[in-house]
């Protein structure tokens, strides 16, 4: 299955459209810079206005990066799960990924002030709440993986992923009930998500991380083509099915969880881009879809963010909400035109 | 346990039917054999070898399968699922080396899927899947080939059809075949071998040294349905 030529062209043009989508979300956003210029700082280039090139190098550059490493890592750890569990409703999440998340972030800013009145706010901060994020979600993942090393049925494993969500999100009410106003607002705008304020070592953290899930991600494409026939062909076909599986969560735990302690809870790209993707390329074949869902993936998380940005504006939109009003119609659509969904 | 005392073996070349009435255990046997279930007790070898000695990658270079499950993605084309049968021979990323690709076209050929190779499999009818699937598990080059009832959903036709290619196969590859049916007419008149697994003897042998030997008789209660020996055939008790 040579990568043919219809695949090549396409994938040039995904990146003739990433490489737009970049420079389109660098030049817009509260100042707008003209697209040569941002071209021109892009490559290096003076263009005798310190301030713009401050703008761009220290804060549309890191957000544009961490757009596309989220954008893509959440789009490939749902790959991932709806071809581990053969299902077209898994998404990066199902694991309760990020609900752990969302209970170490719900814990650090709501649970401590309940406790002890005495530590004093000022430990909230984007560090703190991406350690505790972190925390969450890889306790979560440790927890699943354990879950996974003692049964036999994936899909049971989906359950509990799901009943570990459901755990976590009535433990964040409970912190919520009993939270006061200023603090239950604190939590709900990480829930948000945002995609800027990242420091260098951030992204940095953040780009290792993504790596790595990439990279365990492509040495289990035999794997995962092996899973279109279901368990037992994969198995009968030489995959040593709980090695692989392992591999497939940890890659998933470690996309997930980083960019969720990172961004925040980012919605929809996970779910909807693995289905744009095999509704575009029509294949089923992981050696094209890693890829592409990475490449879209980009791209997408882009676009919502130069929209949540409302260019030329100087409020800002959440962008957990615009992943998902820009994209489910664009999946409804996709399905409704083509008429058959491609799984 | 339901079912005990089972000894058989096949050799190269043998197509053998695995035949019982529900519930005793002809699938459970199968997935045994095809190690996707431990074993319950006893010794499986394939020449020779012990089953659990075997690694994952050594046993799907010599047993293949094909099951009552559906596939898993039905958006593969025929090729490309064929193509998946030689994942054992594949490298770290699965890529097919030429002498894979060759492999798969013999294999299209052979089974005379050159119309339907670029289709997908949700366009195709169950027989056509089927033939496919066996296109698949011969594409995995395996000594053994394992079925588990190969034959359920198809016409009268095209369970023929299938059977008659999994005896030709076996004849003209030199590969063992075992299958689990309920076509118990149909294997006694196309089967090399036949285990009948009915709880304690458990007869294995060629079909008509079976018909001599009256095993046939007891295996479904004689008020219901009776074996007649000449014909071959099972009749109902009016």
């Amino acid at each position: 299955m040579k990568l043919n030529k219809t695949y090549v062209i396409r994938f040039g043009l995904l990146w003739v459209v990433l490489f737009f989508c970049i420079v389109l979300s660098i030049s817009l956003g509260s100042v707008s810079i003209s697209f040569l210029d941002t071209l021109k700082v892009i490559f290096g280039l003076e263009i005798h206005n310190e301030s713009l090139t401050y703008i761009i190098w220290n804060y549309r550059i890191p957000k544009a990066l961490t757009a596309i490493m989220a954008g893509s890592g959440l789009a490939l750890s749902g790959l991932l799960m709806q071809t581990l569990f053969r299902n077209p409703l898994a998404g990066p999440f199902v694991l309760g990924i990020s609900s752990g998340a969302s209970l170490g972030v719900a814990l650090l800013i709501m649970g401590l002030s309940l406790f002890s009145g005495i530590i004093s706010i000022s430990i909230i901060n984007d560090i703190s709440l991406a350690i505790v994020a972190s925390i969450g979600s890889f306790l979560v993942l440790f927890l699943v993986i354990g879950v996974a090393t003692k049964i036999k049925d994936t899909m049971a494993l989906l359950i509990i992923g799901l009943m570990i969500g459901s755990i976590t999100a009535a433990v964040v009410s409970v912190l919520s009930y009993f939270s006061n106003a200023e603090k239950l607002q604190q939590y709900v705008f990480w829930t948000y998500g945002s995609l800027g304020d990242l420091s260098g070592v951030q992204l940095a953290i953040l780009g290792i991380a993504i790596c790595i899930g990439i990279g365990i991600s492509i040495f289990s494409i035999k794997s995962l083509n092996g899973y279109l026939l279901g368990e037992n062909y994969a198995q009968s076909l030489g995959i040593n099915l709980k090695k692989s599986r392992f591999l497939i969560i940890i890659a998933t735990g470690i996309l997930a969880g980083s960019i969720t302690a990172f961004t925040g809870p980012i919605a929809f790209i996970g779910l909807a881009v693995p289905h744009l993707t095999r509704q575009i390329f029509n294949t089923t074949d992981h050696k094209v879809l890693v890829p592409a869902v990475l490449l879209y993936g980009s791209i997408i998380l882009l676009i919502c963010d130069v929209i949540a940005q409302l260019p030329g504006q100087a409020s800002v939109l959440p962008i957990n909400a615009i992943t998902s009003i820009i994209g489910a119609p664009v999946v409804i659509w996709l399905l409704l035109r083509k008429r058959k969904m491609v799984f | 346990m339901v079912c005990n005392n089972i000894s058989f073996g096949i050799r190269p070349g043998e197509c053998a039917a695995i035949i019982g009435i529900n519930g005793i255990g002809k699938s459970t046997l199968l997935k045994t054999i095809g190690k996707l279930q431990p074993s319950m007790g006893g010794e499986i070898r394939v020449e020779g070898e012990l089953l659990g000695d075997l690694s994952a990658n050594k046993l799907a270079k010599r047993i293949s399968l094909v099951l009552t499950e559906p596939i898993a993605s039905k958006n593969l084309t025929v090729r490309e699922l064929i193509a998946l049968g030689r994942q054992p021979y594949t490298n770290w990323m699965g890529t097919l080396t030429t002498k894979d690709i060759k492999k798969v076209s013999e294999t299209i050929e052979t089974l005379a899927l050159g119309n339907l190779k670029d289709k997908k499999c949700y366009a195709l009818s169950d027989g056509q899947l089927q033939r496919v699937m066996i296109a698949r598990a011969l594409a995995q080059d395996t000594e053994i080939i394992l079925l588990d009832e190969p034959t359920t959903h198809l016409d009268l036709f095209h369970k023929v059809q299938i059977l008659k290619l999994l005896k030709s196969i076996a004849h003209q590859t030199k590969k063992a075949i075992l299958f689990t049916s309920h076509e118990i007419e149909l294997a006694i008149q196309l089967c090399d071998k036949i285990l009948i697994l009915e709880g304690k003897n458990n007869p294995f042998d060629e079909p008509c040294k079976l018909i001599e030997n009256k095993a046939f008789e007891s295996l479904f209660p004689a008020d219901t349905v009776q074996f007649d020996a000449l014909s071959g055939t099972f009749r109902i008790q009016k």
